[in-house]
């Protein structure tokens, strides 16, 4: 099988950001990937997608959302970029650190490190590359 | 039983509201917002201060719903009430390990365990 690659643009927007994941996650399915490898990739997405579409670009309705991927049976690559000033990921305070346990957000980031095999900032953190392995 | 609109359910159990939530996937930010507000218009409301989250139906679940079951559970403390999760699937329960969100919700495997636990 090819590597199947697309990419969306859509404005920030979550209804429209839950249909971009559901294409992925079925292309996803399609490939052959674990039923926890799939629960994984739909974490990372939801939390990238609602990252970029609240932080990134504060739900302003003028703003895109940019989604590649690059899909295969050995990997999948999933790239969400926003239009937002961008954020440095070590300032992230650690959600598991006692202080921090009850507070009620703070924890996508720390959830895509914990679900992808690989996961990259741009250096202007408004973009991030999530890696996957078909293992 | 009694419908208390399209993602939970509600019933009683004794003393203890046993709260079930019937979305397979807790993931969307618009969906966890209206969540959160009806559960805690319900515990604003109810007579009760020992409630129970059945999760049996949740397959999926995100960091902002995450934030919300901790609000929630604040929100019961307040009221000087306790809250018990139950029925939380494999995958869904790692979430909560990861997160360490296992130590400060008190867990347990079926909604009778959840519930006799409030005794």
């Amino acid at each position: 099988m090819s590597t199947l690659e697309s990419t969306a643009v859509i404005f920030s927007d979550l209804k429209a950001a839950r249909e971009v994941e559901e294409k992925v996650l079925c292309e996803v399915a399609a490939c052959g990937y674990s039923e926890a490898s799939c629960f994984a990739i739909k974490l990372a997405i939801e939390e990238s997608l609602n990252n970029a579409i609240r932080h990134g670009n504060g739900y302003d309705s003028n703003k895109r959302v940019r989604v590649g991927c690059q899909i295969d049976p050995q990997r999948v690559c999933i790239i969400v970029a926003d239009e937002g000033d961008g954020f440095d990921p070590a300032s992230v305070p650690d959600p598991t650190a006692n202080e921090n346990l009850e507070k009620p957000h703070g924890r996508g980031i720390m959830l895509m490190q914990a679900y992808m095999d690989e996961v990259h900032f741009n250096k202007k953190g408004n973009e991030v590359r999530l890696i996957k392995r078909n293992n | 039983m009694q419908e208390q609109g399209p993602r939970l359910k509600a019933s009683e159990q004794g003393d203890v509201m046993v709260i079930e939530l019937t979305d397979q996937k807790i993931l969307d930010e618009i969906n966890i917002t209206q969540l959160g507000e009806q559960l805690q218009a319900m515990v604003q409301q109810a007579s009760h201060s020992k409630f129970v989250m059945d999760f049996s139906s949740v397959a999926h679940m995100s960091s902002s719903a995450l934030g919300m079951l901790i609000t929630l559970q604040k929100k019961i403390r307040e009221k000087g009430g306790q809250l018990r999760l139950c029925n939380i699937q494999p995958t869904i329960h790692e979430v909560f390990v990861i997160t360490r969100l296992n130590e400060i919700f008190n867990i347990h495997p079926s909604r009778k365990e959840a519930v006799e636990s409030l005794a």
